[in-house]
């Protein structure tokens, strides 16, 4: 895939068998309107959406179901098992969505404790293993513990999903150091997934030369979703392209930039 | 003879015409079967089995579809 720069050539962004053209990912969730959903997601390039699976609500208090506002052909849509604390609730949630007949990709979500929702990586790796079998294309959404990652990866994930920092928080990349070590000893797509808060974190996170990034709270809870979510597509790009290009080393000292000959006496 | 019976559909005691197949719950309830999935006692009932189906008394039957998620 070309770059704006002819020199710079990018390698496909695959996951599970599917070429996808943005390393953005974005969620559907928390928007005040759909409208406005609408209009970020499209503002924001993604081509996968994520999606959660929940009751009808019978008494139509509620408004209905995303997909009357998102079309199922335009976007590629990726069911998460959120709000699921055990394996075998998210095997149960994962085989609902994919019921619903659009694809056998999952995300999947094992969280072990209410207040960071951070994963329980036990549940985690059984459901994985599970839903692999199944014939699952799993996305597993883990911290960033390298030998988590390596067994999801072993597991037979098709993705392996460290958050740069808890969901929802907004934090930003608090440990470049662990997802840049997963993403070099992993051959599966590393996708970060949750924690980004504004669009210098996901520029700093995609210079990790991670193979891309899922959002949704930096967007819908963004003063202005469409225009963060415009934000959030360059900055992926940037990002990208600034891993590709080489960043310079760090140098603790100054080094002049102007030649240090011809100066007057 | 009651032509009611009670089952419990999205965790709550609802009452459905006795003998009625998961298609015509869908068809009472106003739902499209291509805009739900249906689970019915735990398992997945596909949408060309749902008038094959028919709900008997402390059935569970979990009615979900794609809401807004991250």
């Amino acid at each position: 895939m070309a770059t704006a720069v002819e020199t710079l050539r990018d390698t496909p962004f695959a996951i599970g068998g599917r070429t996808f053209h943005s390393r953005l990912l974005v969620g559907t969730g928390k928007y005040s309107d759909n409208e406005t959903m609408v209009r970020a997601i499209e503002a924001s390039g993604a081509e996968m959406v994520t999606v959660a699976v929940r009751r009808v609500d019978l008494d139509r208090t509620k408004q209905a179901g995303v997909l009357y506002h998102l079309d199922p052909k335009r976007y590629f849509l990726l069911a998460n098992t959120a709000g699921c604390a055990t394996a075998e609730d998210a095997v149960r949630y994962a085989r609902l969505a994919r019921e619903a007949g659009f694809n056998e990709f999952i995300k999947l979500e094992v969280i072990g404790d209410q207040e960071t929702l951070l994963p329980d990586v036990q549940g985690l790796l059984e459901a994985a293993q599970l839903l692999v079998r199944d014939g699952f294309k799993v996305l597993a959404y883990t911290n960033e513990d390298l030998v988590t990652a390596l067994r999801l990866e072993d597991a037979g994930c098709a993705a392996v999903m460290p958050l740069a920092s808890p969901i929802g928080s907004g934090l930003g990349l608090l440990n470049p150091y662990s997802v840049r070590i997963i993403k070099r000893r992993l051959k599966v797509p590393v996708v970060v997934d949750a924690g980004v808060g504004t669009a210098s974190d996901a520029c700093i996170t995609m210079e990790q030369g991670v193979d891309g990034i899922l959002m949704n709270t930096a967007l819908a809870a963004a003063q202005d979703p469409v225009a963060m979510a415009h934000a959030m597509h360059l900055a992926v790009e940037a990002g990208r392209t600034a891993y590709l290009a080489g960043r310079m080393p760090r140098r603790e000292v100054a080094v002049p930039s102007s030649p240090l000959e011809g100066m007057l006496d | 003879m009651n032509d009611t019976i009670d089952i419990t559909l999205n965790g709550e005691r609802r009452a459905v015409a006795r003998g009625a197949t998961l298609l015509e719950l869908l068809a009472a309830l106003d739902l499209d079967p291509r805009a739900v999935v249906v689970e019915h006692n735990r398992a997945i009932v596909r949408r060309l089995a749902l008038g094959d189906v028919r709900v008997a008394p402390g059935d569970a039957v979990e009615l979900v579809h794609f809401v807004g998620g991250g």
